[in-house]
């Protein structure tokens, strides 16, 4: 094991599991600074690409990695799934400049913004690398892959809340060339390792015809160095299990049948996705972040004006959007439980609580 | 918010050949610079006194690891100002500002093999992506065409870097870069790179496309226009207010300067969020987003403000 389970750590990070038992659950300041995606009372999709600027003090954007309770089961939940399927993490040979280039970007930030867990030292290419939360102490040197127990990515992103993709930027596309991907909302690195952009956003429905990706991979091309961008997306999960991977749909698929009105408010997420991308220096690749973040829906209606939007976007939905989010057996269910906590008051506009 | 901007300090300016002079750049406030990807260019802005000149160098072999930049400037007869500025007003301590590192030009490291071929100050980026392929162990053959040996800004450092790969081809010795004795006989998935004179880019390319390489597998150093452009005048129509879109600005930052709020997002062309209707247009219009379609850039009714422009006298919008 990398991790030692039974170490004590800062009482700030939660004792809680994604799987087996679900003891999952957001603190009040967590539902706070919950990513809330929805800034009207529908949803279509539209390319929401804002820049990734710090956001307000406390909120889910005040820091571009972001640190939160979730911290330590997070990454003791990714351990267990690299652990029975290795292939959750793959880089493809001429990958290696941009792991260097990430490992660099999310330590860098993450004793940065974070000094209390975090630290870093650097003296010319002799690097030591401190994790108190996980209490790992690590001394390599910058670009010496032997002088680290995993190779640059998988060693840092075994440390960092989300996955993280690396695109290679050749021939004015995007390449999905590596990545570590265990709490996706049902993709395949492994499937989709080697594909460009159009090719691994093939099923995604009515957005190509809307000329959404040729857009945004435009868009892309261009990033900037030191100008990333992020952008929120949204589904739903039935237990708050982070890793609803094709792999083990088998085990997770049927839980979505399991939704009765009387369960709704605690086995039924709102799953948001805080997508960033960022140019890397050296090999010009981009990396791509998917953070997860899970609310329940008795969390959700804590706020009033989230309870009122939430209803009526999952209402009005279109058909072919709930089908592709997976919402389809229990949508009409959580709609019900919602209208409860919906007076159809009008909503503020905005994401944030009123 | 503009584009990211560092303000660097000459820490050394060195004439490597009578027509070139290399410059060493350090931040102004002590920090590193980041490291740069092999192909990357950065925007020089030069305060000439009279006006400020945009001119893109790339960044040469020893900005790869960071720290700081070097950048070679050919003396041109044809220079705007700023080559001329750099090579007889430029001190070492001066200061200068520079965009960050794009790169428009970079290597592809799926390749089998890189053929590498410059033409005089092309040399630039192709000296750097030399360096970042002969680190990572790749194959590759660099052919760098000079005039004289005394031209040559780098010939020494390459043959002693990169010995027998370096294939060096002097004019005043009569000697000719044949690039159709290169092409052929590659490996499948070879890519080739030129950066040179337009002429010399344009001919190895076509001898390339003749002797049947795939465009994919042709690369050539291209600098896209600068942000900016001619200046124009803009009038608003609801709020009643007129301004002069300068040559290094965009409309959204001009009417930015004089406090009108417009809505925006990426500032980029691609979300679509500063779509603006136009009433009227003394001009053509300059679309350079990625989200009108073909249609509406005919139709004309509408403009995104963080990127596109006017060429002509005035434009009016609905703001």
């Amino acid at each position: 094991m990398f991790l030692d389970l039974e170490r004590p750590t800062d009482a700030f990070f939660r004792t809680e599991t994604f799987r087996d038992d679900y003891s999952f659950a957001n603190s009040e300041a967590a539902i706070r600074r919950f990513p809330f995606p929805f800034d009207r009372d529908a949803y279509m999709y539209a390319v929401n690409i804002e820049q990734h600027m710090p956001g307000p003090a406390k909120s889910a954007t005040e820091f571009p990695i972001d640190i939160d309770e979730h911290y330590v089961a997070e990454m003791i939940d990714r351990e267990k799934v690299l652990a029975e399927d290795p292939l959750r993490c793959q880089s493809l040979p001429h990958m290696i400049t941009a792991e260097w280039d990430l490992l660099e970007l999310l330590m860098t930030a993450m004793a940065r913004d974070y000094p209390a867990w975090f630290s870093l030292t650097c003296d010319g290419d002799r690097w030591h690398w401190i994790n108190r939360p996980l209490g790992l102490d690590q001394r390599f040197t910058f670009g010496d892959t032997a002088t680290l127990p995993f190779g640059p990515m998988e060693y840092i992103t075994r440390q960092c809340q989300g996955d993280f993709c690396l695109l290679d930027q050749r021939q004015d596309n995007l390449w999905m060339d590596a990545g570590l991907v265990t709490t996706q909302a049902d993709w395949s690195l492994d499937f989709d390792l080697g594909m460009n952009f159009i090719e691994w956003h093939g099923p995604v429905p009515l957005a190509h015809e809307m000329g959404v990706f040729e857009r945004a991979l435009k868009f892309l091309l261009n990033l900037q160095l030191g100008r990333p961008i992020r952008r929120l997306n949204w589904t739903m999960t039935v237990n708050p299990r982070l890793d609803t991977s094709p792999e083990n749909y088998h085990r997770w698929g049927i839980d979505r049948t399991t939704v009765t009105p009387e369960n709704v408010g605690d086995k039924v997420h709102l799953r948001v996705e805080l997508q960033a991308l960022w140019r890397l220096p050296r090999s010009n690749a981009i990396v791509f972040s998917i953070r997860c973040y899970l609310i329940k829906m008795r969390e959700v209606v804590s706020v009033p004006k989230w309870a009122r939007r939430l209803h009526r976007v999952l209402r009005d939905l279109p058909e072919e959007l709930a089908d592709y989010k997976g919402l389809t057996n229990y949508r009409a269910t959580t709609v019900d439980w919602l209208s409860r906590h919906d007076d159809g008051a009008p909503t503020s506009p905005g994401f944030t609580p009123d | 918010m503009r584009a990211l901007q560092y303000t660097v300090r000459v820490s050394e300016a060195e004439a490597v050949t009578p027509r070139v002079r290399r410059l060493r750049l350090v931040a102004a406030d002590g920090t590193a610079l980041p490291p740069v990807s092999a192909g990357a260019h950065t925007v020089v802005s030069i305060d000439t006194g009279e006006r400020v000149i945009r001119n893109a160098y790339s960044l040469t072999a020893p900005s790869l690891s960071g720290g700081a930049y070097e950048i070679a400037v050919l003396r041109t007869p044809e220079s705007r100002g700023g080559s001329a500025f750099i090579h007889e007003r430029l001190r070492e301590g001066d200061s200068l500002t520079l965009s960050a590192p794009a790169n428009f030009f970079p290597v592809n490291r799926r390749a089998r093999h890189h053929v590498l071929v410059a033409g005089g100050i092309g040399i630039t980026p192709i000296a750097a992506m030399a360096e970042e392929i002969f680190r990572l162990g790749a194959s590759f053959e660099l052919h760098y065409a000079v005039r004289s040996a005394h031209d040559g800004a780098f010939c020494r450092e390459l043959a002693a870097r990169f010995g027998g790969r370096l294939h060096l081809y002097c004019g005043e010795r009569q000697e000719r870069l044949q690039v159709q004795a290169v092409l052929p006989n590659q490996p499948l998935g070879t890519h080739l790179y030129v950066c040179g004179p337009e002429r010399m880019i344009e001919a190895v390319l076509a001898d390339a496309r003749a002797a049947g390489w795939p465009n994919a597998n042709l690369h050539a150093e291209r600098f896209v226009a600068p942000a900016g452009g001619e200046p124009f005048s803009l009038f608003l129509r609801r709020s009643q207010r007129s301004v002069t879109v300068g040559a290094d600005e965009s409309v959204l930052e001009a009417i930015e300067r004089i406090g009108v709020e417009a809505p925006h997002l990426c500032r980029g062309g691609a979300c679509g969020e500063c779509i603006t209707a136009v009433s009227h247009a003394d001009g053509t219009l300059d679309h350079r987003d990625h989200f009108l379609s073909a249609a509406e850039r005919d139709a004309g009714e509408h403009v995104m403000i963080c990127v596109s422009r006017l060429k002509g006298r005035e434009l009016v919008l609905d703001l």
